[in-house]
């Protein structure tokens, strides 16, 4: 008998099995993670969650018979006051329920109408953000930064000895000991064997004698041959050479600028805000080299810390145009953009001084448009938007955004509306040919 | 009598289980005379039990996206509590590996020592049906081999082709074995070298020249299976096993589809008896854990806290709720226990009523020949028919219940009195029996000749037909596999009359 102790033994078998359902189920699981999304709070989305989806995704069919009709009979336990005879009233639900009598309820009758999927962060961000693309993210300048990484480029003769390279090294030996003739050993063996038993006899005829000297000169030059020509000789050796290659990236800004004003209601703050955290989550997760950059703004513009920008209130008047000139003060300074692709994105209820819309409109055309990627404006508007109509800034840069095709627009007036806006802005384009990706 | 106690209190460590096994063997061999494979015990975490669960208890299984399903379910039932785990769970397996929870108590890991080591173990080494149908020193090899086989499959074809193949090999996994022929056991061994030979000769025999040549007209149609020009008999038709026939016959599928399709059917064959054996086996085993607890509390070995914890969980496996208390089946465990503890005390202590009922094993003074010829000889369905007795089913207070489907009430037409026993027996007896619940489906004719339809028949009654949804979805996993038509009708048993049709194409 063995007892072994199986404790330690590496964990997460069923892991890759696991994935496979999930990858089965993809359209099903995907469906109820936005679902998830659209009703909870979003400041969870990157925490992971646990998802149920339908049986029906991951059903294994089989044959199997039901009762319909005719007659069948069962034996059950725990008769405390039936005689023969008696009549029992049908359960409502009953019938046709059980499958095919008794004796196979247990693996896969229960508890299969639904699936609940345990995701970690990553799985439910990915599920989450599924197909969505950054858009026109053009490689403007590929710097080479300090980072290279090693990479196979073929073979060289010399190199330090982890990096022998055993299988080419030697058949290379092989073919220089063919070609140049290295008697094997094997032969000289058998010569000196063949010496050993003629030298073993006490009396030699003469063309033993004959033989043994000529074995024994063929003995010398096998010999000489043997220590001339190496089994392994400098000339055979190959080693794995590794070239240190740059890694190309590109690099990205995301500015985010968000109204605080006093016209912004709570509600519609949570709706920007919502609509930057997923910004922010879908950015962390695809990029790993793109900075973000919180400018808050109400009759005055700051740039804030992420922390601040989501949890900090601020109220005041409005003046759009003093967070447009913080975005190109910060650019100028921090971003050139013959170096990096630049993004904004503008979450605001469309409220602004008079005066100011047109300056705004200015500083859009001239001072960003020409030097972002992709400017996206969100409109958060409350619940009588219907009656309100166009808002001021929205009309400004309704005719900024005819002439410049960089500029993207949307309205949100309602949670559930943030993710198909969000999906709208982000999703590839047909024409975004040649955006690299970092 | 303290020096003689193999451990006291809840905490265990190897040597007490060590001693443990030591004490349970020597009761297991020299007094119940018991007969097992060598013993294997294994010390898992729950997290690896879910594991076990996930794979039937096997060890290890190839990769297939209905175990992680499987794993899912498990993991959140147990997450939340709906669910305890199992205290063990043993394999049929030469060595016979016992997987034992690190949570369980010093008492519990000798309970399940005696449980799964011991009672498992006599039963599957010893049982007619295990020992026609498996191949206990083999099946770890041959998992191992199908787990390899089918990940260098994913490699040379892709996750999708081998999953396509699997889905539906798995849906008609119930129609994967010779139930009623005679070639029963596999020599899993020499599946694998027939798997590799077939390999290497594929190998030695390829040439790169035939590739350019010109198809004949017939290749070009189609597959290239000898079958296509023999008679409908040499297809061996009709046949119930619809694996074996697709993947010798199928006219589509490569080489290595039916290599994956024939590893399905004799994984299934392999799990072919648990069903058919539940009931025999549970009780089995409870019984010698029953006994050797007693017996190692008897001779002083365990003390009396420890005795107790080991009659309460004993008692907690044998409950059987009643009707009205949501339980529509019986539970093996309970009834299987309680069928084998009556037949020693009929072998023991027989009354009247024994006497008349078995005379040829009441008073016989033999409980231990009784027991372990029933344990090799049946299985649950014939187990009931002959051993269940008028005191187990006063004992369960059984009756029976006529189900007439264009009634509105059923009708308790037999209980626990003279004139019900029979018939309660009888009925019992029958929806043990794997003919009650599986499917009788048949191919029965493939018309090789033309359109390669290829037909089905489902013997049957009006009111049991087949899941229709299931059946849908199962078919053309068929028609898929098939890669021609495929039609399936049901037919009444009796009359002849046809029931229902239903056909599928390959998508």
């Amino acid at each position: 008998m063995d007892i072994i102790d199986r404790r330690s033994n590496p964990h997460g078998k069923n892991m890759e099995n696991r994935r496979r359902a999930l990858e089965r189920a993809r359209s099903a699981v995907q469906q109820a993670v936005r679902d998830a999304v659209s009703q909870g709070k979003i400041r969870q989305v990157g925490e992971g969650n646990s998802v149920s989806i339908p049986a029906d995704a991951l059903h294994e069919p089989t044959f199997h018979v039901v009762f319909t009709s005719g007659i069948r009979h069962l034996v059950l336990s725990g008769n405390k006051e039936f005689v023969k005879g008696d009549r029992l009233r049908r359960p409502p639900s009953g019938g046709g329920k059980g499958d095919s009598g008794q004796g196979e309820a247990g693996d896969e009758g229960g508890g299969e109408d639904s699936y609940r999927f345990l995701l970690n962060r990553d799985e439910f961000l990915d599920l989450f953000f599924g197909d969505l693309e950054l858009p026109d993210l053009v490689k403007r300048e590929i710097l080479t930064t300090d980072s290279t990484s090693p990479s196979r480029a073929g073979l060289s003769s010399d190199g330090s000895p982890s990096q022998l390279d055993l299988a080419r090294t030697m058949r290379y030996s092989m073919a220089r000991r063919i070609g140049l003739g290295r008697p094997k050993s094997a032969e000289l063996l058998e010569v000196e064997a063949r010496i050993q038993e003629l030298e073993s006899k006490e009396s030699l005829t003469d063309i033993a004698l004959d033989e043994l000297s000529g074995l024994q000169e063929q003995r010398i030059r096998l010999r000489q041959r043997m220590t001339r020509i190496p089994w392994v000789d400098p000339v055979d050796l190959r080693f794995r050479r590794y070239a240190q290659v740059p890694k190309p990236s590109t690099r990205a800004v995301m500015f985010c600028i968000m109204d605080v004003s006093g016209s912004m209601t709570e509600r519609m703050k949570d709706l920007a805000k919502q609509f930057f955290l997923l910004l922010h989550i879908f950015l962390e997760k695809r990029y790993t080299r793109v900075d973000l950059v919180f400018i808050r703004h109400a009759e005055s513009a700051e740039e804030v810390d992420e922390e601040t920008f989501f949890n900090d209130p601020r109220t005041g008047g409005t003046v759009v145009s003093s967070a447009l000139e913080e975005v190109i003060k910060v650019q100028k300074a921090r971003y050139p953009a013959q170096q990096w692709n630049i993004y904004v994105a503008q979450a605001s209820d469309g409220d602004n001084s008079l005066s100011d819309t047109s300056r705004t409109a200015d500083l859009l055309e001239n001072g960003i448009l020409p030097v972002v990627q992709y400017y996206a404006y969100i409109e958060v508007t409350g619940s009588g938007a219907i009656i309100r109509g166009e808002t001021d800034l929205w009309r400004s840069y309704g005719t900024v955004a005819s002439r410049c095709p960089r500029l993207a627009m949307r309205r949100v007036s309602d949670r559930r509306e943030i993710f198909p806006v969000f999906r709208d802005l982000f999703s590839p384009r047909e024409n975004a040919g040649g955006g690299v990706m970092s | 009598m303290t020096e003689d106690l193999l451990y006291s209190g809840t905490d265990w460590n190897f040597q007490i289980i060590r001693n443990c096994y030591d004490a349970i063997e020597e009761i297991a061999e020299k007094e119940l005379g018991l007969d097992v494979f060598s013993n294997r015990i294994e010390i898992i975490t729950s997290e690896q039990m879910l594991d076990v669960y996930t794979s039937s208890g096997m060890p290890l299984g190839y990769r297939h996206w209905s175990y992680g399903k499987r794993f899912v379910s498990h993991e959140n039932a147990y997450r939340k509590g709906l669910m305890g785990l199992a205290y063990e769970v043993v394999i049929n397996s030469d060595p016979c590996i016992s997987y034992l929870m690190e949570e369980n108590t010093a008492t519990m890991q000798a309970l399940v020592i005696a449980h799964a080591a011991f009672g498992h173990n006599h039963f599957f080494k010893n049982n007619r049906l295990f020992q026609e149908w498996t191949e206990p020193s083999q099946i770890l090899n041959y998992l191992e081999f199908a787990r390899g086989y089918i990940a260098r499959c994913e490699e040379i074809h892709g996750v999708r082709a081998v999953e396509r193949v699997l889905d539906a090999a798995h849906a008609l996994q119930g129609q994967g074995v010779h139930r009623h022929s005679g070639t029963r056991r596999v020599d899993l061994r020499a599946e694998q070298e027939r798997a590799r030979e077939r390999r290497a000769w594929e190998d030695q025999s390829y040439n790169d020249l035939w590739r350019t040549l010109p198809l004949s007209a017939e290749e070009s149609s189609g597959g290239t299976n000898p079958a296509d020009l023999s008679a409908r008999r040499q297809l061996g038709l009709p046949e119930e096993n619809i694996l074996y026939f697709l993947e010798k016959h199928g006219p589509r599928l490569a080489s290595w589809e039916r290599e994956i399709i024939r590893i399905v059917r004799l994984i299934a064959q392999y799990f072919h008896p648990q069903p058919q054996l539940k009931l025999m086996n549970e009780g089995c085993a409870t019984w010698v854990h029953d006994e050797i607890m007693s017996c190692l509390h008897k001779k002083g070995k365990i003390d009396d806290a420890a005795f107790m914890e080991a009659l309460h969980s004993t008692s907690n496996v044998i409950n059987q709720p009643g009707f009205d208390q949501g339980s529509a089946s019986f539970n093996p465990y309970a009834l299987g226990f309680a069928i084998m503890k009556d037949i020693a005390r009929i072998a023991t202590a027989p009354s009247e009523e024994d006497r008349l009922w078995f005379p040829d094993i009441a008073g016989n003074n033999q409980p231990l020949e009784t027991l372990r010829h029933a344990w090799a000889e049946y299985r649950d369905e014939s187990f009931i028919r002959q051993f269940l007795s008028p005191k187990v089913i006063r004992d369960f207070r059984m009756f029976r219940l006529e189900d007439d489907a264009a009634q509105s009430y059923f009708l308790v037409d037999a209980i626990h009195d003279d004139a019900g026993y029979r018939d309660i027996r009888r009925v019992l007896a029958d929806s043990y029996d794997p003919s009650n619940w599986s499917v009788g489906l048949e191919i029965v004719h493939a018309d090789m000749q033309g359109s390669r339809t290829l037909h089905l028949e489902h013997r049957t009654s009006s009111g049991r037909l087949l899941h229709d949804k299931d059946a849908a979805l199962t078919l053309s996993a068929l028609a898929d596999l098939w890669g021609y038509q495929v039609s399936l009708k049901e037919v009444d048993m009796e009359s002849g009359a046809t029931l229902g049709l239903r056909e599928s194409s390959p998508e």
